[in-house]
């Protein structure tokens, strides 16, 4: 799968609702760490069947961001069952994503 | 073997495969995270010749390009120790071990923490390194900054055209900043500074809502802040080779204009060099520099 973006609109549905993990990157056009993680996050998209990734653009989705309490980017959430699973800011090697699903 | 790795991706890393593989050397770069280093959060870079702006991402991105397509080979993994047997170089990172003739350290520098109970706990839940970066978040709320350097007085400036209210605390009454920049600060309505105080407390429920600032004389003041910008100053990341270079007392490593260090093969590159000007030009300039010199080595290996 490649990376669902998500807006106030789909939310519910792509993330609270979803029945697999949710991967949540908050991110921003403006924000250089977001890009350096962009391509690692695709590749864990393409790569993982049993995740969903989905990016949040915090400049039109204020009110989501503002949801979760972010209040730095790059910022990755884990949902689980419409519940924050896990939390990571700042940018990570893919790795490190890799093992941040898994908490 | 190779002949060269280089400890670092950032811009003096990177500029020294480039060196390093035009003079048609094998090299590696070992990164911990992502390749550019901490140019990637500035938003526009107006003072690298040449170019009059470019986003410190698309630099990166190029810089980046450039090395590999010249053939340097890049591994994301971290370098935690280093070791030289009879002139052979060992980088042990946390997957591996790789062999060398000469090792560029060129690992930059990490931002250093105000050391509060609970500040990890609330890194981007108010509590930022980076003014530039997650500014935006705090629109007409209040927050401080922390420190007395150049980095704290033009976060604080940054801060004071978007947020309600800025506190800019330091622990003396004179910063080390420039003066212009503290009179543009002292100009603005909604900027108060606070003198001789240190943070001594954080106070959140699910994100920052206050900050204890304590001062030299004794007394505590609680200021409600949504965010707390802390500039107090970089760490070089230089404690994993300290065993072959010398460090100075702040962590920087030792070595001259000529990026050598105390070990034969050894050299150093860039933010955690002892050095005058830290900037992306004099970064690049040192790759350059320290490239030539472990090409010159490793023609006596």
């Amino acid at each position: 799968m490649s990376v669902i973006e998500v807006t106030s609109a789909n939310f519910k549905s792509e993330v609270l609702e979803s029945d697999k993990p949710v991967l949540v990157d908050f991110n921003a056009a403006w924000c250089g760490p977001c890009r350096m993680l962009k391509p690692m996050l695709d590749e864990v998209a393409a790569e993982r069947d049993d995740v969903k990734v989905v990016s949040i653009n915090i400049d039109d989705e204020d009110e989501l961001a503002e949801d979760f309490d972010v209040s730095a980017i790059p910022c990755l959430v884990l949902v689980k069952n419409g519940k924050e699973a896990n939390r990571s800011v700042g940018l990570i090697p893919k790795d490190e994503i890799l093992s941040f699903i898994e908490g | 073997m190779f002949d060269v790795i280089i400890v670092g991706a950032g811009p003096a890393g990177m500029t020294a495969a480039i060196y390093a593989r035009r003079a048609s050397k094998s090299v590696l770069v070992l990164e911990a995270k992502s390749y550019g280093g901490q140019i990637i959060n500035t938003p526009d870079i107006e003072n690298y010749p040449v170019e009059a702006h470019i986003s410190g991402f698309d630099f990166a991105t190029k810089l980046y390009e450039q090395a590999k397509g010249l053939g340097a080979e890049f591994k994301f993994e971290k370098a935690v120790g280093l070791r030289d047997e009879n002139g052979v170089k060992t980088v042990v990172t946390t997957k591996n071990e790789y062999e060398a003739k000469t090792v560029i350290l060129a690992t930059g520098s990490e931002n250093r923490k105000l050391g509060v109970e609970g500040e990890d706990a609330l890194v981007g839940r108010g509590i930022s390194y980076c003014a530039t970066c997650d500014g935006a978040f705090f629109r007409k709320k209040t927050v401080a900054v922390v420190g007395g350097g150049n980095t704290a007085l033009e976060d604080a400036l940054y801060l004071a055209d978007l947020a309600e209210k800025v506190y800019l605390i330091h622990r003396r009454d004179t910063f080390r900043g420039e003066d212009a920049t503290v009179q543009k600060l002292a100009a603005r309505e909604n900027v108060e500074f606070v003198y001789n105080s240190t943070v001594t407390a954080l106070h959140a429920e699910k994100r920052l809502n206050a900050i204890d600032v304590t001062n030299k004389d004794g007394s505590v003041r609680t200021i409600e802040v949504k965010g707390l910008f802390v500039a107090v100053g970089r760490i070089p990341e230089n404690q994993n080779f300290a065993s072959l270079v010398e460090l100075d007392p702040a962590g920087y490593a030792v070595a001259g204009e000529d990026c050598r260090t105390k070990t034969p093969g050894v050299f150093v590159a860039g933010d955690n060099r002892t050095k005058n000007v830290r900037q992306l030009v004099t970064a690049a300039a040192d790759g350059a520099v320290a490239a030539t010199a472990a090409i010159a080595a490793i023609a006596d290996f």
